[in-house]
């Protein structure tokens, strides 16, 4: 598959739901895995990279499930290229970065992608949407089981498999989901959920930007620790934290609504005006408005049909997906001119938000 | 709560690190983050993990004498403490000593319990788990002499599916080790 065929379609994930998809945008699992008998990529020469990438390219494209994949060296694409790979989280940013002896495959859907020679041989990530990482989990254990059997994999008995940085060893498996917060961003206990979380093993993350400043108040939680535990068992941890944070956040939004209904009101109202008319419009702004549109659909003041369209915003209004919509290198004040058009053109169906259910309770509004 | 380096801005990063053999809760601002570098909280973590490691290394930056090093891929226990990461799957062996304080630290487990490929099927065994480690365990050539040995008991007891995929597992293990 060439990259043209990538870009056209957006990932499934976006167009496809999941459970508790209002709150759970994506479920992402990563597996590390190293080759025996070859240095780990950071430490390795040119040449050694080079025949680990050799061995490991045609394993993947003859797994069923990567059939007519997009497969290519890092050195083959242009910078802009592997930017959008970055946005559309198929790649890490250091991976971009990556030079001779490195590759990345991913199957059509861009559910499954593997980075060859980031920093252990192989990265692979499934994603699904909404909270579904025990699935995500599985169909990646089903395309290692068959790798293993003709790529001999670093294990050791008491160690597991063995990775690079000893921060992945055991199952060298990172789980995370994506999750959309505004509820305890809104009520400021977004840091408190971060500590907390943090204090019980999980790592909280802005997805943009760390805690308060986190933009679209889209947050990643994922395990630290990957000894120790059995793969299912570290899922069901992170699926019992997610289903509380769930509960957290959707009691936030109903005590907004609840003592400040007019600031909930503004917000998505600003958000509405802000998106549909504004000509001008930096990445901050549009994501975090965005975010309200989102926050909208998920109360029922914006209909629901908007949802898939704002999930697909997200990341088309990123710098690269910019630049090869407009099939050249735009300065940022160009880009902001075209990210505005862009959210015109897609929102050009959007009606101002209904707010009937809650204008009743104005004036308890003690803001 | 405010970042514990400036002490003034409030803190919006958080993570845990192990700092004189404990494991320490370190908060800390936007900027202050991005001035030491703080980008993967686990990676910056490791650079003072590594001094819960029971070697100690010269203090002085000058060259290191008597250094231990990887003799499958010539990395250094400096080169270690520099990067937090190991030069390839040998290092695991070689740089052993107080590589349990730190997974303990890190994982607050030592053992993993999880996935093994099929050509370790005892790794997925519980009993197996509390066993001692051999050197057969972590390098890949006492491995593979261990697999050439079983295959020629499985050939004697006359066990051919056994060998067959014993003979498989000896190949692949031979092509990458270079010795076909
Ligand atoms: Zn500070
Ligand atoms: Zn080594």
């Amino acid at each position: 598959m060439r990259f043209s065929t990538l870009l056209k379609k957006p990932a499934e994930w976006m167009r496809t739901t999941g459970p508790e998809n209002d709150i759970v945008m994506t479920s992402r699992v990563r597996l590390a895995r190293n080759l025996v008998g070859f240095p780990f990529p950071g430490w390795a020469k040119k040449d050694d990279r080079t025949r680990v990438m050799e061995k490991v390219r045609p394993a993947l494209e003859e797994l069923a499930e990567m059939k007519d994949s997009f497969s290519e060296e890092m050195t083959q694409l242009t910078a802009i290229e592997k930017q959008v790979l970055v946005e559309r989280h198929l790649i890490s940013r250091e991976h971009a970065a990556k030079g001779p002896g490195c590759a990345t495959v991913m199957n059509r859907k861009q559910t499954v992608s593997v980075m060859i020679n980031e920093e252990d041989h192989l990265r692979m990530q499934a994603i699904r949407p909404g909270l579904q990482l025990l699935a995500a989990y599985r169909s990646l254990d089903q395309i290692d089981t068959e790798l293993e059997v003709d790529l001999p994999y670093a294990f050791d008995r008491q160690y597991g498999y063995l990775t690079a940085c000893p921060t992945n060893l055991g199952t060298g498996m990172r789980a995370s989901a994506m999750l959309h917060l505004p509820g305890l961003v809104l009520s400021e206990q977004i840091n408190q959920t971060i500590q907390g979380a943090n204090k019980i093993g999980l790592a909280v993350r802005g997805l943009y930007g760390e805690g308060t400043e986190a933009l679209a108040n889209l947050f990643q939680i994922s395990n630290q620790n990957t000894l120790g535990m059995r793969e299912e068992d570290i899922i069901a941890h992170l699926d019992r934290v997610i289903g509380q944070l769930i509960a957290n956040e959707k009691n936030a939004r109903m005590k907004i609504l609840e003592d400040r209904p007019t600031m909930m009101q503004d917000q998505i109202g600003r958000a509405f005006a802000v998106l549909k008319y504004a000509h001008i419009i930096s990445s901050k702004e549009a994501l975090n408005h965005l975010s309200m549109i989102r926050l909208g659909c998920d109360l029922g003041f914006i209909p629901e049909e908007e949802r898939e369209c704002i999930t697909v915003l997200l990341t088309e209004i990123q710098p690269a997906h910019l630049q090869i919509s407009a099939k050249c290198k735009l300065s940022p004040e160009e880009r902001d001119i075209l990210r505005a058009d862009i959210i015109r053109k897609s929102l050009i169906g959007l009606t101002p938000p209904d707010f009937g259910s809650i204008l009743t309770n104005r004036d308890n509004d003690d803001e | 709560m405010n970042c514990d380096i400036c002490h003034t801005e409030k803190a919006t990063i958080f993570f845990s690190q192990m700092a004189e053999g404990k494991l320490q809760k370190v908060n800390l601002c936007k900027v202050c983050a991005d001035d030491k570098g703080v980008t993967d909280p686990t990676g910056f973590a490791l650079a003072d993990m590594l001094e819960g490691m029971g070697k100690q290394t010269a203090v002085d930056t000058g060259p290191a004498r008597n250094e231990l090093v990887c003799g499958s891929c010539g990395f250094t226990q400096t080169d270690f403490k520099k990067t937090g990461r190991f030069g390839c799957a040998d290092c695991y062996h070689v740089f052993d000593e107080g590589l349990d304080g730190l997974l303990e630290a890190m994982h607050k487990h030592t053992r993993h319990v999880g996935k093994a490929p099929q050509s370790f099927p005892e790794a997925n065994d519980r009993a197996a788990a509390s066993a001692p480690v051999s050197v057969a365990e972590t390098n890949p050539r006492a491995r593979l002499s261990e697999l050439r040995q079983a295959l020629s008991k499985s050939v004697e007891d006359e066990d051919y599916e056994e060998a067959a995929r014993l003979r498989d597992a000896i190949s692949r293990l031979e092509t990458i080790l270079g010795e076909s």
